[in-house]
């Protein structure tokens, strides 16, 4: 039973740790303390964290590198204005209109996610990463060059050749026009939309990673083989942890888009993706908690580095150094976690706790 | 030899009298496999009893690990066939092979080293439990309901090799001698009708294997399972296993009971060279 509470109290601290930051920025944001820009980034924010947790379910977990990421945030956040923006009409509530986006994006990405999952991740090594990476430049340029329209009839949706205002209906308006990606969003995005998306992709990543798919997951990348000769799917349980790690991507992709009023696919790019990966890196593989704390962080840093406006791209670099250096070495680790140790050891004095077989009585 | 590939010819069984009367659990019916020119395992023919503890012996590089790696699947065979319960096993996969009753360990261990001791466990009830992945996610009951039956499970077998302390200890921070007992009970977890031990007490000491020894013959017992064994420590083989079938260049020289083994000239000659045989 110990196992079971330790999983719950490590992950009551994680979620303690997103409810604890949204309200901290709420009470900073409502007293006016909170820089515009910083205040405009809130949603970014979440919205990468999202990112960085939901790649870590397949880098971190699985132990397959992708680097197209972005890739499936384009399919949510393009899937999620086309399905806001045509139900405008329909669907007076905006928050509905959001989480519809959110769910159809979600479900697009992971079609998607299906359809570049299927013939890479039932072979061995690293194909993965290659066909990840194309996928990104391959997802970027079709949108590059999509048109959809909405008016009376319906959507028109076409590849490479423009659509004119004049071929639509009485009423009739761009959703997507080509390289100058969607125009004209109605504004949905919140904090608080943000920090719900949050606690739903922590729900799903925590409670997949903590249970028999979960296991299953991990085995694979412990011991492919090992996994094999214990009757695990291999490609079943890859495929599962890259589609929901795709799905949950395409949400936080149609939550970023309609924070803006417009948003093009160049957005979306290799560097996007690798931004994530730096995240999930740095915040230790397969560890949510430091996926969430790495994304937040580093997603401000160049913001907070305006001050020296002409070098932050120079520091932000040497923090990166710096935290890869600290967080590999030995040395280091060891002195923080022997002073870790220390302070627990002055707050739970009071309760004598004998080394290890104390500890299980729990 | 070769030219008869074909024929179904009986692999000279060796099982014991109690297993008479039931289908083998395992035959093979001139197994082999070339890798390239190499025929690292040829025309390998061996019949394991339902409730048999078997040994496959031989010096190093005969072969015996390919044979286990043929009998999972990790390789498909190039030739012959393999039967368990009286089933072909042609075209099967790893995975289905040990769906069907084949549960193996690992000459050098292939833990989940990350994960915990129960875990790994776990891992192996994965086909025995079921729960699917939108009760894990939305933590329905069913996800509860199997977890549950998953922890006693696991703990259960664990207690065979009294490691239920150790539930919560990390897979790879084991001794030696723990992850290969870990790795037999993950097997276990499978629930195979055979289970196949790659060196079971390499790295043991002779306490540790006498204990191995009676755990091996209670999982049997308990179980009602065969168990086919690779092992160098010969008391162990000449003091468990009811048949023993010697390999050498990946073909069988020998096979019988652990006395006609010991005095075989043929197996004494694979071991020690022509000047010991005589």
């Amino acid at each position: 039973m110990k196992k079971l509470s330790k999983n719950a109290k490590s992950n009551a601290v994680t979620y303690a740790i997103v409810i604890v930051f949204y309200i901290v920025m709420q009470i900073l944001s409502g007293s006016g303390t909170l820089s515009s820009s910083l205040t405009g980034q809130l949603i970014p924010i979440c919205v990468y964290i999202c990112m960085a947790v939901s790649l870590n379910l397949t880098v971190g977990i699985l132990g397959e590198l992708s680097l197209g990421h972005a890739g499936f945030m384009s399919v949510g956040a393009f899937t999620g204005v086309i399905v806001a923006m045509s139900l405008q009409a329909s669907v007076a509530s905006g928050p509905i209109r959001l989480v519809l986006a959110m769910v159809v994006g979600a479900v697009m990405a992971a079609i998607v996610g299906v359809l570049v999952g299927v013939p890479v991740l039932r072979l061995r090594g690293d194909y993965l990463a290659i066909v990840t990476l194309a996928f990104g430049e391959i997802i970027k340029n079709i949108l590059n060059n999509l048109y959809v329209a909405y008016d009376a009839e319906g959507l028109h949706i076409r590849l490479l050749t423009a659509i004119s205002k004049s071929e639509l209906a009485e009423g009739g308006f761009m959703i997507i026009n080509g390289p100058q990606g969607a125009t004209g969003i109605t504004k949905l995005s919140t904090f608080t939309a943000g920090f719900l998306l949050m606690l739903f992709t922590l729900f799903v990543v925590l409670n997949l990673i903590q249970s028999r798919s979960g296991r299953a997951i991990m085995s694979i990348r412990d011991n492919r083989i090992a996994a094999e000769s214990v009757g695990i799917n291999v490609t079943k349980y890859k495929l599962m942890a890259f589609v929901v790690s795709a799905a949950l991507a395409g949400m936080a992709g149609a939550l970023y888009a309609m924070n803006f009023t417009g948003v093009a696919a160049k957005k979306f790019d290799f560097n996007t993706s690798i931004l994530v990966l730096v995240f999930v890196v740095l915040g230790g593989m397969g560890n949510i908690r430091g996926s969430i704390i790495a994304a937040a962080i580093l997603y401000v840093l160049p913001e907070l580095l305006r001050a020296v406006n002409d070098y932050r791209m120079l520091f932000y670099a040497i923090v990166l150094i710096v935290v890869m250096l600290v967080t590999n070495n030995p040395t280091l680790k060891n002195g923080v976690n022997a002073v870790w140790t220390a302070l627990k050891g002055v707050f739970v004095k009071t309760v004598p706790v004998p080394e290890e077989g104390g500890e299980s009585d729990e | 030899m070769s030219n008869s590939k074909l024929a179904q010819v009986p692999s000279n069984a060796l099982i014991p009298e109690r297993d008479l009367d039931k289908t083998p659990v395992l035959e093979t019916h001139h197994l082999g496999i070339n890798f390239g020119g190499l025929k690292a395992v040829d025309d390998f023919n061996l019949t394991v009893g339902r409730t048999e503890i078997a040994g496959l012996i031989g010096p190093n590089g005969a072969g015996k690990t390919t044979i286990f790696n043929l009998l999972t699947k990790v390789y498909q065979p190039t030739t012959g066939t393999i039967l368990l319960d009286g089933k072909d096993t042609a075209g099967m996969s790893t995975v289905q092979v040990n769906k069907a009753g084949i549960a193996r360990t690992f000459q050098n261990i292939r833990l989940f080293s990350a994960l915990s001791v129960e875990d790994n466990v776990k891992i192996g009830l994965h086909n025995e439990i079921h729960c699917g992945m939108w009760s894990d996610i939305f933590r329905l009951p069913r996800h509860w309901r199997s977890e549950k039956i998953a922890h006693e499970r696991a703990l259960e077998l664990l207690s065979i090799f009294h490691m239920e302390d150790m539930a919560n200890a990390q897979a790879g921070s084991l001794p030696y001698g723990a992850q290969r007992r870990l790795e037999i009970v993950r097997a276990l977890a499978t629930n195979p009708s055979i289970l196949l031990l790659d060196e079971p007490a390499a790295g043991m000491n002779p306490s540790e294997t006498s204990e191995l020894m009676d755990n091996i013959r209670k999982i049997r017992d308990t179980f009602q399972i065969a168990v086919l064994l690779i092992e160098h420590d010969m008391n162990l083989v000449m003091g468990i296993c009811e048949g023993i079938c010697v390999v050498n260049f990946g073909r069988i020289i020998a096979k019988g009971d652990p006395d006609e083994i010991k005095n075989n000239p043929d197996v004494i000659e694979a071991y020690l060279g022509k000047k010991g045989a005589k």
